[in-house]
C-alpha cells in the first residue's frame, strides 16, 4: 500500500465544482481518498495551482503515420534532441518527436492522459506497440471509420443496427476507444484521387453522402452506448469558404446524450474559412461559434496554429495532397485498404503569411467567442496547428488581451481587415483554463466515470501543481509567468505516483491503455457474419484471424470500459 | 495437427495464410506458402547451444555463461556497434536500442545494405504509398523496377498483384497490365506487358525522361534514353497516365545501383508527378521479414530508421558515416553484436576483415558465414516459428508473428534483456 499526501495546495478542480480552494488531496495506491495515515509520503504544493492532470482530448503522438512523419524528417530529429538522464532516455524531435520525448514533455506540462486522435484498424497493432512506451500518459485511440468498407454498405442499406455492429466488432477488435471520422468519404474518394465536396456529394461506388455516414455513425455510437461521441473531421479542411459546410454539420447534428456532447468536431479553427479563394481568405468564425453557441450538443477543439515549423499529418489524404500542392515541400500519403487514408507534409507557420495570420487569429476567435469553456477544448490537433510543447503560449494569448495585442501587431499587416481577434476583449481566468485543458475533455471523453480529469474521492490521483501563485500574478499583464508557469510542474503526479518534477522525469512509468468493448448480442457478431467473413478472405490482404490485435499488446494495467448496447 | 493463418517470417511479403502441419512436436508440411517459405519452416540444421571460439576451437557453454561473456565484451567496448535485427521481433528491436542507448554504441540494421537509399530519398521528398491490399483492390497497372518478385518475393504478385483478385477489377489478371523495368531479362519481365530494358545504371536518366514527358515535355526527350527508345518511354507515359490506380514496386535494381538515393527521389517526384493526373503509389520491396519493423522501431525510440549513433549521448544519424560498413570500413568500432543476421555474407572484405580482428558477439538460431567470424554465438528461438512477436510487413501493416511449437530456446528479447541486465549488474558493483 502507498499513500501519498499534498498539503497546501490551490485547487480548481471544475467537475467538482471547486474553484480555487486550499486543500490536502489524499492518495492511496492511485485513488484519491478522503484521508490516509500519517506515514505518507507528503507532498507540500506550497499554495500552487493545482489542477488535475491534464487531459489531451485530440493529439497524434503514436501510430503509424506519426512514425512516418519522423521517419521522413531527420531535420526535425535535429531539433529537439536530449541526453539521457536518470529515468530519462536520450531523445529527439521537434514536432514529431520520438515516443520518449513526447511522454516527457507532456508530464512537463502535467498532462496525464492523452488520445491518439486517428488510428487505422488494420494497422492498430503499431499504436498500441508506441504506446507501450509512452509510459508517464494514460492512453487511448479513436478509431478511423471514415471509409470502412462495411460501415458505408450497410449505410447504403440503411441498416444502423449493422453499422453499430461493425463499429463495436472493429473497436474491440483493435483495442479502440472511440470512432473517428476524418473527411468522411473524401478518404474513399481518394482512393481514386479524388475527393468529396461538402456533405451531400455522392461517393463513387457507394451511392451515399458524408452526411449520411454522419448521421448513421452518431447513431450507432449512441447505440452501442460508448463513452465518447463520435469525433469528427469535417470534410473540406482548409479550404477558403468550408465554414458552410461546417455550419451544415453543425445545424444537423442531434441531441441524443444527456451526458455529453452528440458530436466532437475536431480542429474547428481548419474549419472556419470564409472567403473564396485563398486572395479573399477570411475568418468565419463568428458564425460557427454563433452556431457552437446554440448546440449545447456539439463540443469543439480549437485546432490552434502557432507561428513555426511542424509536421502536417491527418488520415484526410486528399487534403494534404492539395496542401503539398501549395507547399511543394515532400509529401507522403498512406491509404489502409477498404477503411482509410493518410497524408504528412511538413510546413511553416509563418507571421508574414496572411493566409497563417489569419489561420492563427481563427482558433483564438473559437476559443473567446464559445460562451461555454466545456463546448471547447484547448489543443493544436498536435502537431499540425503546433506542437503541444505550445499550449502554454495558447493559454497566455487567452488570459491576456495584452499579450494578444502585442502578439497581432507583429503579424501580417492585412490581417486586421479579415478577422475578429482585435475587438474581443475577453481574458480567460484559470478556472476556464482548467475547464478547456482537462475537465472538458474529460468529460467531452467520458471518463470522468472511469476516475479521469478531476479530484475527487475514487478518481485516480492524477495531478499537476504548476510554479503560479494565482493571487501573487496578474495574468492579463504577466503572461510571461503564465506561460513558464505552464511550461514546467512543481510536480507532476500520476496514478499517485510523483512522475515528473520541475521538468525531470522521476521514473520509467506504468501506463494504462483505456480501450472499449460493446457488449453485442450473439445475431449481430460480424465475426459470424459470411459477408463480413468474405471481406477479409477476398479483400483484406490479411486474414481475419491474424487482424485483431492481440491482448499481448495491452499491459496488464489497461482499462477495458465494456459498455451496454442497446442492439 | 495443422495450424491456420500462419504467418511465415521469411521475407518483406508476411503471407499470413500458411498451413503448417505440425506431428509430434515437429513441422512437417507447408501449405500455401512458397519455395522458400518452405525451406525455412521445414529446416531442420541448427545450434544447439552456445559456442565461445578460443582461437581455432569453439567450445560449448551454457547460456549464463555466454550472457556473462557478452555482457563483459560490450561493457569493455568504447564504441559497439549492433547490427543486423532483420530477422527478429520487434520486441527484440527496442530491447537492442536500450543496450545501445545504456553503451554508447552505434545501432544499425540490414537497411543499410538494402533499402537505406530508399529511406534517403524518401527523406528528401516523401513517399506516397498504400497498403498492399489498397493496389490488390484497386490498382489495373503494375511497375516492377529494379525487382524480380517472381523470385525474391515469389508470392507477391499473387497475392497483392498481377495475379490477386481485387474488388473493383472483376478479371484481375486480364484487365490489369503489367510494365517490368530491369537490367536484363527476368522470370518476371517474361510476364510483363511492357518490359522495359535500359542499360545499366540508366534508371535515373529514364525516370528524368519519364517525368519530363509527363509534364508534357515531349520535344526535350531524344530517340533513346539509356538504352530505351522514345517511342516506348512515349506508350509507358501513355499507359501510366491512361490507369485509374497505378502502383510501382522498385526493388535493390534502383536503390544500389548508378545514383542510389537519387534514383528514388526521381521515382517519388514521378509518382507525385502522375498523381496531379490519376492515383498513383509507390512502394519499395523489402527483402527481410521484419527490416521494415526495424525501421518503425529504431524511429519511434531514437527518431532515425537506421544508422543510429548514441557516442555524444544524443541520437545522431548520418548514412554514410553512422552505418555499419561504414564504421567497419574505418575500423571505428572495437566490438559488434549481431542479431539475426549475416554481414559476413554480404559486406565488402575489408569489413570483415575488422570483424575478424575485434570480438563479436552474434546471435542467431542458425549457423551461417557469420558464425565464423564470431567469438561467441547464442543460439535462439525462431521467431514467427517458436516465438512470437511483432513483425512489420513491406507496406508497414504490423503483425504478429505466431509461436507455433514449442522450444526450449530462449528469444533474442530474452537474451538481449538479460545482457542489458548484466551490463547494469557489472556497473552499479563498481
Ligand atoms: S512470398 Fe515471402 S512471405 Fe510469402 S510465403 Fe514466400 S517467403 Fe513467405
Amino acid at each position: 500500500m502507498s499513500e501519498l499526501l499534498v498539503k497546501n495546495a490551490y485547487v480548481i478542480d471544475p467537475i467538482n465544482d471547486i474553484k480555487g480552494e486550499i486543500m490536502d488531496i489524499a492518495i492511496r495506491d492511485k485513488m484519491i481518498v478522503e484521508s490516509v495515515g500519517s506515514s505518507a509520503e507528503v507532498v507540500d504544493a506550497k499554495g500552487c495551482l493545482t489542477l488535475p492532470g491534464g487531459v489531451d482530448s485530440h493529439t497524434h503522438i503514436c501510430g503509424t503515420k506519426v512514425n512516418f512523419g519522423r521517419y521522413m524528417s531527420p531535420e526535425d530529429m535535429r531539433a529537439g534532441r536530449g541526453r539521457a538522464q536518470p529515468y530519462m532516455y536520450p531523445v529527439s524531435g521537434y514536432s514529431v518527436p520520438t515516443v520518449y520525448a513526447n511522454t516527457y514533455r507532456y508530464s512537463a506540462l502535467g498532462y496525464t492522459t492523452v488520445l491518439e486522435g486517428a488510428m487505422a484498424p488494420l494497422e492498430a497493432r503499431h499504436t498500441h506497440e508506441e504506446f507501450f512506451f509512452t509510459s508517464l500518459q494514460d492512453t487511448m485511440a479513436n478509431t478511423l471509420f471514415d471509409g470502412n468498407w462495411s460501415v458505408m454498405e450497410a449505410v447504403a442499406d440503411k441498416d444502423l443496427k449493422r453499422v453499430a455492429a461493425v463499429v463495436g466488432w472493429t473497436l474491440a477488435a483493435v483495442k479502440g476507444f472511440g470512432v473517428k471520422v476524418t473527411n468522411p468519404g473524401g478518404t474513399e474518394m481518394w482512393g481514386w484521387g479524388k475527393d468529396v465536396g461538402c456533405i451531400h456529394q455522392k461517393i463513387d461506388h457507394f451511392g451515399i453522402t458524408p452526411a449520411e455516414i454522419i448521421d448513421y455513425l452518431i447513431q450507432a455510437n449512441e447505440l452501442l452506448n460508448l463513452p465518447h461521441s463520435v469525433h469528427l473531421h469535417c470534410n473540406n479542411l482548409g479550404k477558403p469558404g468550408n465554414y458552410k459546410c461546417t455550419l451544415e454539420t453543425m445545424q444537423r447534428t442531434p441531441d441524443l446524450n444527456d451526458k455529453r456532447q452528440t458530436l466532437y468536431m475536431t480542429h474547428v479553427q481548419f474549419h472556419s474559412y470564409g472567403g473564396t479563394k485563398w486572395s479573399d481568405f477570411c475568418s468565419k468564425s463568428d458564425d460557427v461559434a454563433w452556431m457552437l453557441n446554440r448546440k449545447p450538443q456539439i463540443a469543439i477543439d480549437m485546432g490552434q496554429v502557432m507561428f513555426g515549423k511542424t509536421t502536417t499529418m491527418t488520415a484526410d489524404g486528399p487534403m494534404e495532397f492539395n496542401l503539398f500542392r501549395l507547399y511543394n515541400n515532400k509529401w507522403s500519403n498512406h491509404d489502409v485498404e477498404l477503411e482509410t487514408g493518410s497524408g504528412i507534409i511538413p510546413v511553416l507557420y509563418s507571421r508574414k503569411n496572411l493566409v497563417n495570420s489569419i489561420m492563427w487569429s481563427i482558433g483564438l476567435e473559437l476559443a473567446l467567442m464559445a460562451k461555454n469553456p466545456w463546448q471547447c477544448m484547448l489543443a493544436t490537433d498536435n502537431p499540425n496547428g503546433a506542437p503541444f510543447v505550445k499550449y502554454p503560449e495558447i493559454i497566455a494569448l487567452l488570459m491576456s488581451s495584452r499579450y494578444r495585442n502585442e502578439e497581432f501587431s507583429k503579424v501580417h499587416p492585412n490581417t486586421e481587415n479579415r478577422v475578429h481577434l482585435p475587438s474581443l476583449d475577453r481574458e480567460m481566468d484559470f478556472y476556464e483554463i482548467a475547464v478547456m485543458t482537462r475537465a472538458a475533455q474529460a468529460k467531452a471523453l467520458g471518463i470522468t466515470g472511469i476516475g479521469k480529469g478531476h479530484l475527487g474521492e475514487g478518481a485516480y490521483g492524477d495531478i499537476a501543481i504548476y510554479p503560479i501563485k494565482t493571487d501573487d500574478i496578474d495574468p492579463a499583464a504577466e503572461y510571461e509567468k503564465i506561460i513558464k508557469g505552464f511550461s514546467s510542474t512543481d510536480y507532476t503526479i500520476k496514478s499517485g505516483r510523483v512522475i515528473s518534477r520541475d521538468g525531470n522525469c522521476l521514473l520509467n512509468g506504468n501506463n494504462r491503455t483505456i480501450w472499449v468493448k460493446p457488449k453485442i448480442p450473439d445475431e449481430y457478431d460480424m465475426s459470424k457474419d459470411p459477408e463480413f467473413i468474405k471481406k477479409f478472405e477476398r479483400y483484406y490482404s490479411v486474414s481475419m484471424e491474424n487482424y485483431p490485435v492481440e491482448e499481448a499488446y495491452l499491459n496488464q494495467r489497461n482499462i477495458c470500459i465494456e459498455t451496454e448496447t442497446k442492439l | 495437427m495443422m495450424k491456420k493463418n500462419v504467418i511465415c517470417p521469411f521475407c518483406g511479403c508476411l503471407c499470413d495464410d500458411l498451413g503448417i502441419t505440425i506431428e509430434d512436436g515437429k513441422i512437417t508440411g507447408v501449405d500455401n506458402g512458397c519455395s522458400l517459405a518452405k525451406a525455412k519452416f521445414l529446416r531442420k540444421e541448427r545450434l544447439q547451444s552456445p559456442v565461445i571460439r578460443r582461437g581455432n576451437e569453439t567450445i560449448q557453454t551454457g547460456y549464463e555463461e555466454a550472457v556473462t561473456y557478452a555482457a563483459e565484451i560490450l561493457n569493455n567496448a568504447q564504441r559497439p556497434l549492433f547490427f543486423g535485427w532483420s530477422g527478429t521481433q520487434g520486441e527484440a528491436q527496442a530491447k537492442g536500442v536500450h543496450l545501445c542507448m545504456l553503451l554508447g554504441g552505434v545501432i544499425d540494421n540490414t537497411s543499410s545494405l538494402c533499402h537505406g537509399p530508399s529511406i534517403m530519398g524518401i527523406q528528401e521528398v516523401g513517399h506516397p504509398g498504400c497498403t498492399l491490399g489498397q493496389v490488390k483492390n484497386r490498382a489495373d497497372l503494375i511497375i516492377y523496377w529494379g525487382c524480380n518478385p517472381l523470385e525474391s518475393h515469389p508470392r507477391h504478385m499473387s497475392r497483392y498483384t498481377t495475379y490477386a483478385d481485387g474488388f473493383f477489377l472483376k478479371n484481375a489478371f486480364r484487365e490489369r497490365k503489367l510494365i517490368v523495368v530491369d537490367v536484363r531479362k527476368t522470370m518476371s519481365s517474361d510476364i510483363a506487358d511492357e518490359f522495359i530494358q535500359i542499360e545499366q545504371g540508366g534508371d535515373y536518366a529514364v525516370l528524368s525522361a519519364l517525368r519530363a514527358m509527363v509534364r508534357g515535355e515531349d520535344e526535350i526527350i531524344p530517340d533513346m534514353v539509356s538504352g530505351v527508345s522514345k517511342s516506348q518511354l512515349k506508350r509507358i507515359v501513355e499507359m501510366c497516365k491512361g490507369a485509374k490506380f497505378g502502383a510501382l514496386f522498385f526493388g535493390l535494381g534502383l536503390t544500389m545501383s548508378r545514383h542510389k538515393y537519387k534514383n528514388i527521389r526521381n521515382a517519388v517526384e514521378l509518382t507525385e508527378e502522375l498523381s496531379r493526373h490519376t492515383k498513383f503509389t509507390i512502394s519499395p520491396m523489402r527483402g527481410h521479414w521484419n527490416v521494415y519493423g526495424a525501421n518503425e522501431v529504431f524511429t519511434w525510440m531514437t527518431g532515425y530508421p537506421y544508422a543510429v549513433d548514441f557516442a555524444k549521448g544524443i541520437p545522431f544519424y548520418n548514412p554514410g558515416e553512422t552505418t555499419a560498413a561504414d564504421i567497419l570500413f574505418r575500423k571505428e568500432c572495437d566490438a559488434l553484436m549481431i542479431v539475426s543476421s549475416d554481414p559476413a555474407a554480404h559486406m565488402p572484405k575489408k569489413c570483415v576483415e575488422h570483424m575478424a580482428n575485434i570480438p563479436v558477439i552474434h546471435i542467431d538460431p542458425h549457423k551461417n558465414c557469420t558464425s565464423f567470424f564470431s567469438d561467441i554465438q547464442i543460439p535462439v528461438a525462431i521467431t514467427g516459428i517458436e516465438a512470437s512477436g511483432t513483425a512489420y510487413r513491406m507496406d508497414g501493416v504490423p503483425l504478429r508473428t505466431k509461436k507455433i511449437i514449442e522450444t526450449d530456446f530462449p528469444t533474442d528479447t530474452d537474451i538481449i534483456s538479460r545482457i542489458y541486465e548484466k551490463i547494469q549488474e557489472m556497473r552499479n558493483s563498481v
